[in-house]
């Protein structure tokens, strides 16, 4: 079992016939993914890359059995994508949209709760499982077949560890792109018991940055767990100054907890394998699986 | 985004937020005529004269031309200009500007507020803000107001009131009850603090705000509640539902190559170090900045060129890394997922041709899609700069350029 997303799943993708949706619906179709339909509402009975328009996610749900939805939805319209795919029973909604307002997300994200529904992102790459499944804008020829887990919050720092882990000769079962939002669906904690329980999971790289508390809550986790899995872990923004965003509307050094040297120390009391550089985040893997 | 003092005060008491009056002046003599204003306004004999910038630390803060602080008292109408005068066109160091400070366009001439009456002013703080593990606004209040709430936090943490607002219903009648009596007031006051922050809460949902703080909250000897100062900051990715608002942002206070950035839909962020970077990606530019530290260098930015980088936002952003002089060399480090690296060394080629003389040291580092494509692009195209492949490799190049 791989997790979130496989070759069964079966994917809708929300703002399918804009220009973000088209280009990477048929990205994912190329790579493999069992890309279903799509919905534009307005656009329902028509066809696009071959595939049906619906109007609602409902429809979608109903004709298609999805069980799986991209969000490529323009910002201001995102946060109600995520809740009509949820109302619709879609299982896993992977939101890509980058730049929606964080009081929509609290309100998005609280409709979510008690309901059997997995967010990933907003503003994240989406997630991968190598050979079977692309439900993201990743380029897919990086993420190689294997047995490490990647969760990250960051989108082309994930191509870059998937690249190292592939050059030091291993692979990546699942990475999940959790996205670099301060209010994003699946915390990092969240994303790293996935692919703790997972049984074709031998190792976590888990790949964070400045702001919020969700790398040392993750950390704390993984030693609950008895360091069940090796996991290597690096930390983005070791230089960013406080009180400066970068980039992500996430990461802002606020409080002393948010910075990267205090995120470094607590997952490395956690038992975390931490690197210091992001150049050495496949070697330092390779090195822990040998043992 | 941040606004200044008397934009957000504005915007507080559109929402019947009780708050210090003041008017805004630009030069001395408008300071003496908002004064009298102000005085014909409500009756105040006293004046504060409080420099606009967007930073705080302002009261404790010099003006290094002519060594007032940034908020001073003027006791009679005569005192405002001058006080005016020695405030307005200096530059104010504070410990939130660093040393270079920062220039005040604007002061604010407040009436004042800590009249003598039935009972002793007291002064409390309030803010709102997005608790990001639980996923809601909490409010913070503090009987310690008009002290820095992180020095409060962390020595005195029971005195730091929190409630958190169930994001279904919306703050409720119990939850601000409960923080005014926790803050102790009673009677009028307590009323007044309620109805404070309701409207202080309404204000905060419907501007789409990411942080409000009120520090500090006053109140008065006749027992108003009344905001003295105000810290307000908006999402950014909520101002298109708020023309308004967006028209409030002061591009003075921004640094100008922050500003230029902008434009090109880069997100720049200047740093005091000599090692420039363009990246695409906020993780990975972050990463870079950590690479270049740890190659002996100091990042001098955090450049992220996005994910629709072409040739002419490429350009914009060399430009923009070689405005500050104290670069001595940049690292671009491109992994091309939709940006193909082939658009991002067409840009860089173009930009160096353009730009000309150019004699710093370069290193490209792209990977990913058409990574072969772009390689070849750099390589014919007969210009100096080093190109690397592996993240480490780019590490290495960076420490032979500085050494």
């Amino acid at each position: 079992m791989s997790v979130l997303v496989n070759k069964d799943s079966k994917v809708i993708v929300q703002g399918f016939t804009g220009s973000e949706g088209t280009f990477h619906a048929g990205q994912m179709i190329e790579y493999g993914t069992n890309v279903v339909g799509g919905v534009t509402p307005g656009k329902g009975g028509q066809s696009h890359l071959d595939r049906p328009v619906f109007n609602t996610v409902a429809d979608a749900v109903k004709e298609t059995g999805a069980d799986v939805s991209i969000i490529f939805v323009p910002p201001a319209f995102a946060a109600d994508a995520i809740m009509e795919a949820a109302d619709a029973g879609i299982k896993v909604i992977i939101a890509i949209t980058e730049g929606i307002p964080v009081k929509d997300m609290v309100v998005a994200k609280e409709y979510l709760k008690g309901k059997d529904v997995t967010l990933i992102g907003p503003n994240c790459p989406g997630v991968i499982t190598p050979e079977e499944a692309k439900v993201g804008i990743m380029p897919g020829f990086v993420f190689k077949k294997g047995r490490v887990g990647l969760v990250s919050k960051s989108g082309t720092l994930t191509y870059e560890a998937a690249d190292q882990l592939a050059k030091a000769g291993l692979g990546i079962s699942t990475a999940i792109g959790i996205g670099g939002d301060p209010i994003i669906g699946t915390p990092t904690k969240n994303a790293v018991q996935l692919l703790m329980e997972d049984d074709e999971t031998d190792a976590i790289v888990m790949i964070g940055e400045i702001g919020g508390n969700y790398e040392a809550q993750a950390a704390e986790y993984i030693k609950s767990t008895g360091n069940k899995k090796p996991v290597v872990g690096f930390i983005a923004g070791q230089t960013a100054p406080p009180g400066r965003r970068m980039g992500h509307a996430g990461a802002i050094i606020g409080g002393a907890e948010d910075t990267a040297e205090a995120k470094m120390r607590i997952m490395a009391e956690c038992g975390i394998h931490v690197v210091k550089s992001p150049a050495d985040i496949g070697e330092t893997m390779a090195k822990v699986l040998k043992g | 985004m941040n606004i200044h003092e008397y934009q957000a005060k504005e915007l507080l008491k559109g929402y019947g937020v009780k708050i210090q009056e003041g008017i805004v002046a630009n030069t001395p003599e408008e300071a003496t005529q908002a004064a009298k204003k102000l005085n014909e306004q409500t009756g105040t004999s006293w004046y504060v004269v409080k420099a606009q910038i967007h930073a705080g630390g302002r009261g404790k803060g010099k003006i290094q031309e002519t060594g007032s602080n940034g908020v001073v008292l003027a006791k009679s109408l005569d005192e405002v200009g001058p006080k005016a005068e020695a405030i307005l066109g200096g530059t104010l160091v504070t410990h939130q500007t660093g040393a270079e400070g920062k220039k005040v366009n604007k002061v604010l001439i407040a009436q004042d507020v800590y009249y003598p009456g039935d009972s002793e002013p007291k002064e409390y703080y309030l803010s709102i803000l997005l608790d990001r593990a639980k996923g809601c606004n909490v409010i913070m209040a503090s009987t310690e107001g008009g002290m820095d709430i992180e020095a409060v936090a962390e020595e005195t943490p029971e005195k730091i009131i929190k409630e958190w607002i169930d994001p279904r219903v919306g703050l409720q009648g119990f939850q601000s009850r409960k923080v005014a009596f926790q803050l102790g007031l009673e009677g009028q006051a307590f009323k007044e603090m309620v109805k404070f922050i309701h409207a202080l809460y309404k204000a905060y949902e419907d501007s789409d705000a990411s942080q409000f703080e009120i520090n500090p909250v006053l109140k008065t000897s006749d027992n108003q509640i009344l905001a003295v100062d105000a810290k307000v900051n908006l999402d950014d990715n909520g101002l298109f539902r708020h023309k308004d608002l967006a028209e409030l942002r002061d591009i003075t206070e921004e640094d100008p190559a922050e500003v230029e950035a902008g434009k090109y839909g880069l997100s720049y962020v200047k740093l005091d170090g000599n090692v420039g970077c363009m990246v695409n990606g906020a993780g990975l530019a972050m990463a870079t900045m950590d690479i270049i530290k740890l190659s002996g260098g100091e990042p001098a930015n955090f450049l992220d060129v996005g994910g629709t980088a072409n040739a002419e936002t490429v350009e914009a952003g060399f430009r923009i890394i070689m405005q500050d002089p104290n670069v001595k060399a940049i690292l671009i480090n491109i992994f091309g997922g939709i940006v193909r690296c082939d658009r991002v060394a067409n840009g860089v080629v173009e930009a160096y041709k353009k730009i000309g003389n150019i004699n710093i040291p370069i290193i490209v580092r792209l990977q990913g899609t058409n990574a072969e494509e772009a390689a070849q692009i750099i390589n014919e195209s007969g210009l100096a700069v080093e190109s690397a492949i592996l993240l480490k490799d780019a590490a290495a190049k960076v420490q032979q350029a500085l050494a």
